[in-house]
């Protein structure tokens, strides 16, 4: 089965970024462009992985993994922060909030995919 | 380069830099919300997260810098005096050069954007922003984990397989033994232990353990409450750094230790895909473990559910310390981004299409015999639908001129710098749409216009006290529409014009001859010739070498006009007149020494035929009008354009025409024979510039005609003193360059 993904991002340019990656590497791939479309299209998608940015309209980041650990629909899924930052505090706040992993941007296709199989236990 | 995805970034990267702009630009009034400052923060992000994508290194280390401080200045931690909020606009500035830059594949000097960068620092005092190398960022960082709080768990003796205690010179390192022990928090962000295995399993043959003696009694269990522990020997030639990459997001989920596993020779172990079986084989026993009940009997618990008291709700209620949250914000207009050239070409049909209908139009009024009043009525509808697509194709050119207006806001804040000045730019009607081209065109004029403005239209701070002035200068540009035109206008509250310096340059320039005697408008106007220098003046800012001969020539370009209104001590205006749309317009049809011209409609105020007494006769060829107790000059068209001359017995027909330079005039022509809306053709890059023609147009019955331009023409008439107009020998054959 193909695997899902859902990416969520207000930025057009990381969204067709994600889109080329995930669709080379043989991904499904939905996408959102702000935390309250991510979190609708999540329960449509019923995706296998998520992948959300942390600054955005309407709501953030924390505010999409919040929704959907407290949802009821498939709330252990992997959800990974892009992020700027290789802060460790962002990081840790990311995991706080209930993260599964993050990815930091500029990210590259290889690292992306293997952090997704990581999360994801896909093998190759 | 042909990158969709970067044409992409660049094309949102304009988005952010216009809402970057418009969000300072409203963070300078007194009241602004949270949400501005996030989408303020959010833009210098977002093009910072793009621009690492496409490893544009400069672009990424400065926003880092500018996102650093907005960030700051969004958790109310940096208060916006003036000083930080210039800082922030000129970064804004930079930021937009470094896009541009790498844009067209340029790179900035370094030592343009340290000034900036240096401001930008010390808006947080010293050392908070620290230069970063993008390339820091690429890789997946790995987290150095502090390991040295953790609680160790006593692995039972009898599961530990390797070598644990035996310090001897002998042994080497020859992997890691890990203790891993999951909190319930690792299996609810997402994690599976069996995962962390398989990855390890990758770095070389693991042993794992399972601690099954913390497990709780059946009668206890909880689900939720992981009391599972495993003791993982991983044989690897890897670095720590890579055992704890694995672990990279769990940490803090997890009691963790990772120690060297010491041995002289490797020691028998499963394989990697043996472990992994083992793997599965673990966590289907954990799987397995829930349901069953504790007193044995056959009935099932329920399985582990997630808690069922929180729903996915469609809006969930923004938290209060996280202000992005916020709902209402504006939700963008649906576009459609569609190539230029394809709007060009449909212009171009649409012209095609208002000719053809003028021809049908006028082949049916010359076969009156067979007047047919249906047809009549189709051809007239026929002619408001092509009216109707040709306002709807224009439109989708227009553009408001917002975008113009704000980077004119820039060039008042560096031309300040420069000049040490305060000065600060008010706009008018942003709104207003034109055409796209004139929005492109008019960029330099304006620039240039504006930097004018402040260089030379401001006084100095200490004139500016004397004449009790604020020391901030205003410029005040403005858009607006006027009957079929644009009017845009730039105003300074500078001194005015110099006009006694301004005939003194001219003079000595050569310009116009030591003793002409010229009138306050024309004095004006010799701003506009080519050849009068700004250099005398203390900068070389507003003059780059051009004059403002360069700018009236652009806005003519455009079919334009640009005019100068000063008054002493209030400051100057000038004023641009652009017509609405390049392609068409409305032109009255004329007749002038047996050719046949047409003449802007909106240029026109009204056609008289004057009684013989009105006209009187000044000197050897000047005549003027008598109108309404007023006297207006007369300009014969024919013979400024080298036609010749109408027969001198009849009663001439006079288009009253508005001028810039000289009021009210009145052209001489023949006879009008229509009025019609016209495609304009440009005749600039096959005859060069004539001077008194714009363009040409074809007619209904396929003749071409020329369209006049009215101020040239009344203009070459009025300042023989420094122009000479270029006659046409032949109108519509022949057209000689004005040099």
């Amino acid at each position: 089965m193909t695997l899902k993904v859902l990416a969520i991002d207000d930025s057009k340019t990381i969204r067709e970024l994600l889109r080329s990656v995930m669709e080379e590497a043989g991904f499904d791939f939905s996408s959102a462009c702000d935390g309250i479309e991510g979190v609708e299209r999540y329960a449509e998608v019923r995706p296998d992985v998520v992948i959300t940015d942390i600054n955005m309209p309407k709501m953030d980041g924390y505010g999409v993994i919040d929704a959907i650990r407290k949802g009821v629909i498939d709330n252990r899924v992997p959800i990974l922060v892009l992020t700027t930052e290789s802060g460790d505090k962002l990081k840790a706040r990311a995991r706080d909030a209930g993260a599964t992993g993050w990815i930091v941007k500029p990210f590259d296709d290889v690292s992306l995919v293997s952090v997704i199989r990581r999360v994801t236990g896909l093998v190759t | 380069m042909s990158n969709p995805i970067l044409d992409t970034f660049f094309e949102e990267t304009e988005e952010l830099l216009e809402a970057l702009a418009e969000g300072l630009e409203s963070m300078q009034g007194a009241e602004f919300d949270k949400e501005t400052v996030n989408s303020v923060f959010r833009a210098v992000h977002s093009i910072k997260g793009g621009a690492g994508a496409f490893k544009l290194t400069a672009l990424v280390s400065f926003a880092h810098s500018f996102e650093t401080v907005m960030d700051a200045v969004r958790s109310g931690g940096l208060d916006l005096t003036p000083q930080i909020m210039h800082t922030l606009m000129r970064s804004a500035d930079c930021l937009a050069d470094l896009v541009d830059a790498a844009r067209s594949g340029r790179t900035v000097p370094e030592e343009v954007t340290a000034g900036f960068l240096t401001a930008l620092e010390a808006c947080l005092g010293e050392g908070e922003i620290e230069a970063v190398d993008a390339w820091d960022n690429f890789e997946f960082a790995a987290v150095t984990l502090d390991l040295s709080p953790l609680t160790e768990i006593d692995a039972p003796a009898e599961t530990a397989v390797g070598p644990t205690e035996m310090p001897d010179q002998d042994l080497v390192r020859v992997g890691f033994r890990i203790n891993f022990r999951p909190h319930a928090v690792l299996f609810s962000n997402g994690h599976e232990p069996a995962l962390l295995f398989t990855a390890l399993a990758d770095l070389g043959q693991i042993t794992p353990q399972i601690d099954l003696s913390q497990l709780a009694d059946w009668a206890s269990f909880d689900p939720e409450d992981q009391r599972l522990s495993w003791t993982i020997d991983l044989r690897t030639d890897e670095s720590e750094l890579a055992v704890q990459d694995v672990f990279e997001f769990v940490y803090g989920l997890c009691d963790l230790s990772i120690a060297p596993l010491l041995g002289p020779m490797p020691v028998e172990t499963a394989d990697a895909a043996a472990v992994q079986a083992e793997v599965v084989e673990i966590t289907s026993v954990l799987a397995a473990l829930p349901v069953h009940s504790a007193d044995s009997s056959s009935t099932p618990v329920t399985a582990p559910a997630p808690p069922l008291t929180a729903t996915l709700a469609p809006s969930p209620k923004p938290k209060a310390d996280r202000g992005e949250q916020t709902l209402d914000a504006k939700s963008p207009k649906a576009t459609l981004r569609v190539d230029l050239d394809r709007v060009d070409r449909l212009i171009n049909a649409v012209g095609e299409l208002i000719i053809n209908q003028a021809m049908i139009a006028q082949r049916l009024q010359d076969m009156t015999a067979t007047r047919d009043d249906d047809l009549v009525m189709h051809i007239e509808d026929y002619r408001l639908l092509a009216r109707d697509i040709q306002e709807g194709v224009m439109a989708i050119r227009a553009q408001p001129v917002k975008s113009l207006f704000q980077r004119m806001s820039r060039i008042v804040r560096e031309a300040a710098d420069s000049t040490g000045k305060l000065a600060e730019l008010v706009t008018v009607g942003e709104g207003t749409e034109v055409d796209k081209t004139v929005v492109e065109r008019l960029a330099d004029p304006l620039t240039h216009m504006i930097r004018n403005a402040v260089d030379h239209g401001l006084e100095s701070r200490e004139e500016r006290a004397t004449a009790g002035k604020p020391a901030m200068g205003t410029i005040r540009m403005a858009a607006s529409h006027r009957s079929g035109s644009v009017i845009i206008t730039v105003k300074d509250d500078g001194a005015g014009l110099n006009r006694p310096k301004i005939l003194e340059i001219a003079k000595r320039k050569g310009l116009i001859a030591a003793d002409a005697e010229l009138s306050d408008a024309e004095i004006d106007q010799l701003l506009f010739m080519a050849g009068f220098s700004t250099a005398s003046s203390i900068s070389n800012l507003s003059g780059r070498g051009v004059g403002l001969d360069v700018v009236r020539n652009a806005v003519q370009g455009l079919g334009g006009r640009i005019s100068i209104a000063t008054t002493p001590g209030l400051g100057t205006e000038f004023t641009i007149i652009l017509p609405l749309t390049l392609a068409v317009m409305d032109g009255m049809v004329v007749t002038v020494g047996g050719h046949t011209l047409v003449v802007p409609i909106t240029s026109i105020i009204e056609t008289i035929r004057p009684l013989p007494g009105d006209l009187h006769r000044i000197g050897t060829d000047e005549t003027l009008l008598a109108i309404r107790g007023r006297m207006i000059p007369v300009v014969d068209v024919a013979r400024s354009l080298g036609f010749a001359s109408p027969d001198q017995g009849s009663t001439p027909l006079l288009l009253l025409v508005e001028s810039e330079t000289l009021g009210e005039c009145a052209l001489v022509v023949e006879s009008v024979q229509d009025q019609r809306q016209v495609v304009i053709k440009s005749l600039e890059s096959n005859f060069g510039k004539v001077l008194g023609v714009s363009a040409a147009t074809v007619l209904g019955d396929g003749r071409i005609a020329l369209i006049l331009d009215p101020d040239a023409i009344v203009g070459g008439r009025v300042t023989p003193a420094f122009q000479t107009p270029t006659p046409l020998s032949h109108a519509g054959r022949t057209a000689h360059a004005n040099a």
